[in-house]
């Protein structure tokens, strides 16, 4: 399974997700420059880590006028999967790709540390190798990360388990003790619809070996490969 | 002949304003052979600056140890370079921005991380990790602290809050933007340095060996390529005016002379950088950071033996109507000068036009040794660039020691009775800021991006790296008691060295080189001066029985507002390397039934006479009224520093190393600021679920034994069945290895001294208070 690492200048958790896909998971990865529109046979893209454009004007706001994210867009309609980490889920919401809004952290101020996300939901692509509700430490590193939407799309994202992490305590609350950012329902990831495009503000690519303090972040590269593999075999 | 930009007749007064003395000005037109113009004059004032010629601290640094087995390239470049094998070499360097953080905290911190960070990748390397050691002015007043005792206002310590708050932004905002994880440093308070904060960044990168890059221009001919952001009227002086004197009350007016930072521009320099040097048609490469375009060109030149002329009119601008003085004097951020091949420069443009930046050839390398700087093809400054990069003045500035403090016994530390229950002022202790955990600090800066930090902030002693496609990892720690160096100069900085090799030996690292940054007062001072001579001697006496060479580092001078000098303030980085990233060692406890163990490279005999005891007690109180305990509860800073013995420091320090090696210990955390006491809380601190029980026995006082600062010593942890072993190594590394206690599964921290309960609380209690005292604080 080929995987695609999307950089945009200003992207810095580029080299960190293809390490994690080439080193740790073993598998064929490749960069593609935002100004191209060839996404090199990719089977699956991530958008990684930064600060893309500088984030000045607001985060994901230019990048999402990269000509990549017309490749992008016409990849996730086919049905590809895309994966956006941080900078590249607040890229995918300012894309139209996922729905909502992130603002900036409740108290103001840039957070990394390790926190504490459950699985809400195992029927998806990106957590299909995980159990239900398992607990992962996964490191959250933003200034912006503070999830928000209208009540129609929270109700839709309910009504169509969208709702894919959410922000805990180390034993699984999910009050405001859990919640690093002030996000809406301690909702630390969502995907679309069809299931093929999430975005989480934690960073699964730095939580992939004991050596980073966690590996639990693999559980959600691995649900990638699984998925696509399955698929192949389905269609096969 | 320079005559276009020579509307103002330079006379010696504007030559005075311009910061040069009338010899330097004597000087200048011996070189020229005639008066400079304004432009020329411009040039000269930045180059022979403090800041940009040392010439007060040149005859000084001298005698710091600069050779090494692992020593690629010492003191003189863009950074240091050390060999860490593999075919790698690490570059390092420690840099001061202390007035531009006064005068705007924010970009002052900002433009000092992105100044260090281009300096390293300047040299091929790309950065992998950054440290800052702060020093702010109190933000607390204590009934009895130190600010108290200093009369610190409510005003000031409102206004050390705020400038703590920038300049705590500021790192995080170009860092975590940049992407370069922040790993460590340290952030202290005294009053000293409430009108004068300390923002030191160290930044340190990797690179192979055979693609390394220097500042030399070669090859008369070559094309002299500018890149990067637009040169605007920001920065006009910064290093002559702002780093180069003292503040005043009106300092604030120089607020137009700090520079503004931009990480994003500099992300793209870096990544659009380290592709051009892969085109081989890079010759050479300078980042333009104090004195600009001025400097870059100067040194390029003289570094390769060649001249260099340029034409301005060519140089992107951001503002109109720049003058050639504005041009080539502002330190706009986030540029690059760099010399190429002749006829491949299409090539390195290339590069730069991907990454949308600015890349101009501004000019060529020529035959002649001579910096000619056109305006529109018209020559408006033509200064030999030898002479005016090395041939400055140079000073042995008067020295003289401060008038000693006439103190006896009465003014040092009164000890409480031995069996004083002390759980009340151990509180305390940990909640002073300067105990208290910087988790709050920390977690606003990126510590992990590019997935190689093995020890984030306050994990380890030292902040660990681990090398990609290797088996190595790298170890820093940065180190520098002020208040130890006020009250004895050569012996704070012995301290100084000693322990950020402490701090990286605990890590489980072997300490290979150190950079230093020198924060002084005036060096017009006497008493500065000879603070600063008895500095260097103290590093480089540490420096030298540690095997640590100097490798590069800063001197920042005129750290004083209103005639009042900071305390004499070395920061020292040390660096070293642990040749298998698995044995990196941490301080938290990690299982209850470990052995608690006190490492000491001195060997402690108890003393023998009563006269000799008596002569011990008198020294223990003169060396505890220096300590931080002394500090924080008693407002008593005074005597001396703790007496140091360098070979017991690398005895302890090889065992460690020993140790760490045989993986044969849990943990390890070396004795520092609050003493045993201080070092045991943390490993349990780091430990979730644990405690510990400490049975101790010793004939010194209670408070002299658990929060003395005496180096030295390190905590250490094992599982019972390795004691043997450990004490074994311990001796033959002729280290005294005691057991102290226990961790325990009952979450309560607790020590009996000479059979008395002195501390006895929940860890859980004394966790909250240190991890929260530095936020509440703040939050006042």
């Amino acid at each position: 399974m080929k995987f695609g690492v999307v950089v945009f200048p200003g992207s810095n958790c580029d080299h960190d997700a293809f390490y994690a896909i080439s080193d740790v998971l073993h598998q064929p990865v490749e960069f593609i420059w935002h100004q191209s529109e060839d996404l090199a046979n990719c089977d699956a893209l991530i958008l990684p880590g930064g600060f893309a454009h500088g984030d000045y004007l607001r985060t994901g706001a230019i990048a999402r006028f990269s000509p990549v994210m017309k490749s992008v867009e016409k990849f996730s309609k086919n049905g590809g999967l895309v994966l956006g980490i941080c900078n590249g889920f607040q890229i995918l919401l300012e894309a139209g790709l996922l729905p909502g809004a992130v603002m900036r952290n409740t108290g103001l101020r840039y957070i990394c540390r390790h926190v504490h996300i459950r699985v809400e939901n195992t029927a998806t692509p990106f957590t299909q190798a995980a159990t239900p509700g398992q607990i992962l430490k996964i490191p959250i590193a933003h200034n912006d990360g503070n999830y928000t939407c209208d009540p129609q799309t929270l109700a839709e994202l309910h009504a169509h388990r969208q709702i894919v992490f959410r922000y805990t305590t180390a034993d699984g609350r999910d009050d405001a003790a859990g919640n690093p950012n002030g996000s809406m329902e301690n909702i630390a990831g969502i995907c679309n619809r069809e299931g093929n495009v999430a975005g989480l503000m934690p960073h699964p690519e730095r939580a992939v070996e004991a050596a980073l303090d966690s590996a639990d972040g693999l559980v959600i590269f691995r649900s990638m490969v699984e998925a696509f593999v399955g698929a192949a075999k389905a269609t096969a | 002949m320079a005559t276009a930009s020579a509307e103002i007749k330079v006379t010696a007064e504007i030559a005075a304003e311009h910061g040069l003395s009338a010899p330097e000005y004597a000087r200048v037109q011996q070189i020229l052979g005639r008066d400079p113009n304004i432009t020329e004059l411009g040039i000269f004032s930045v180059m022979w600056s403090e800041h940009c010629s040392y010439k007060s601290s040149k005859v000084h640094l001298k005698r710091l140890p600069v050779r090494g087995k692992l020593v690629v390239q010492g003191p003189g470049e863009n950074a240091g370079l050390v060999d860490i094998g593999d075919g790698l070499v690490a570059a390092f360097k420690i840099e001061s921005h202390n007035h531009p953080s006064f005068v705007e905290p924010f970009q002052g911190a900002t433009t000092g991380v992105g100044g260090i960070l281009r300096d390293i990748f300047t040299m091929g390397a790309r950065p992998i990790a950054v440290l800052d050691s702060l020093r702010f002015g109190p933000i607390t007043s204590d009934a009895n602290s130190a600010s108290r005792q200093a009369n610190v206002s409510a005003e000031t310590i409102s206004k050390n809050r705020r400038i703590l708050d920038g300049v705590i932004r500021g790192v995080a905002s170009y860092g975590n933007s940049f992407g370069v994880p922040t790993v460590g440093g340290e952030v202290c308070f005294e009053p000293c340095y409430s009108q004068n904060p300390l923002v030191n960044a160290l930044a340190l990168g990797i690179a192979r060996k055979e693609d390394l890059f220097f500042a030399k221009a070669r090859g008369t001919g070559n094309p002299v390529i500018y890149v990067g952001a637009k040169t605007g009227r920001d920065g006009i002086h910064g290093a002559s005016l702002l780093a180069s004197a003292e503040f005043t009350e009106e300092s604030q007016q120089k607020r137009p002379n700090v520079q503004v930072g931009d990480p994003f521009v500099e992300k793209l320099l870096l990544e659009a950088c380290l592709e051009a040097m892969t085109t081989g048609a890079v010759v050479a490469i300078q980042d333009m950071g104090a004195a600009g375009l001025t400097c870059s060109t100067t040194e390029m030149a003289s570094r390769g033996g060649t001249g260099i002329e340029i034409d301005l009119a060519r140089v992107p601008q951001r503002e109109t109507g720049m003058t050639p003085y504005e041009i080539m004097l502002s330190e706009s951020q986030e540029r690059m000068l760099l010399v190429a091949e002749k006829g491949r420069e299409s090539e390195v443009l290339n590069v730069f036009k991907k990454w949308g930046l600015d890349a101009v050839v501004v000019g060529e390398v020529a035959e002649g040794g001579l910096l000619r700087v056109k305006d529109h093809g018209q020559v408006v400054a033509e200064i030999p660039a030898h002479p005016l990069a090395e041939e400055g003045p140079v000073y042995h500035r008067p020295m003289s020691p401060p008038v000693p403090a006439k103190e006896s016994a009465a003014d040092w530390f009164l000890f409480a009775p031995s069996d004083k229950n002390l759980t009340e002022n151990f509180k305390r202790l940990l909640a002073s800021p300067a105990i208290a955990s910087k988790g709050w600090i920390t977690e606003q800066y990126d510590t992990m991006v590019r997935t190689n930090t093995l020890a984030v902030p306050g994990a380890s002693d030292a902040a660990v790296v681990r090398i990609k496609g290797t088996k190595r990892a790298l170890a820093l720690a940065t180190d520098g008691n002020g208040r130890w160096c006020q009250l004895n100069p050569r012996l704070g900085a012995i301290h100084a060295v000693a322990e950020a090799a402490r701090n990286v030996a605990c890590s489980g690292a072997r300490p290979i080189a150190a950079t230093n940054c020198l924060n002084f007062g005036s060096p017009e001072k006497p008493e500065v001066m000879w603070q600063f001579s008895e500095v260097i001697d103290g590093i480089a006496a540490a420096c030298n029985a540690l095997e640590t060479p100097v490798t590069g580092g800063n001197v920042s001078f005129y750290n004083e507002t209103l005639g009042h000098s900071i305390y004499p303030t070395p920061v020292i980085g040390v660096l070293g390397v642990i040749e298998d990233a698995t044995t990196v060692l941490k301080i938290a406890f990690r299982n209850a039934g470990d052995i608690i163990i006190l490492l000491d490279g001195l060997n402690d005999p108890a003393p023998v006479t009563v006269e000799a005891a008596s002569a011990r007690a008198a020294g223990l109180a003169c060396e505890f009224s220096s300590s931080e305990y002394s500090k924080s509860l008693a407002g008593l800073v005074a005597g001396q520093p703790p007496a140091i013995d360098l070979a017991a420091e690398k005895r302890l320090q090889q065992c460690l190393l020993a140790l760490a090696s045989s993986q044969s210990i849990q943990s390890a955390h070396d004795l520092s600021d609050g003493g045993l006491a201080v070092t045991l809380a943390e490993s349990c601190f780091a430990a979730p679920q644990l405690g510990a029980r400490m049975t101790l026995e010793h004939d010194a006082p209670a408070e002299s034994f658990l929060f003395g600062e005496r180096g030295a010593r390190a905590v250490i942890s094992i599982a019972p069945a390795k004691l043997d072993g450990v004490l074994y190594l311990a001796r033959q590394h002729g280290v005294a290895a005691k057991k102290i206690g226990h961790v325990t599964s009952d979450s309560i921290f607790s020590i009996q001294y000479n059979g008395s309960a002195i501390i006895e609380e929940s860890v859980e209690a004394l966790r909250d208070i240190w991890s929260h005292s530095l936020e509440r604080a703040l939050k006042q």
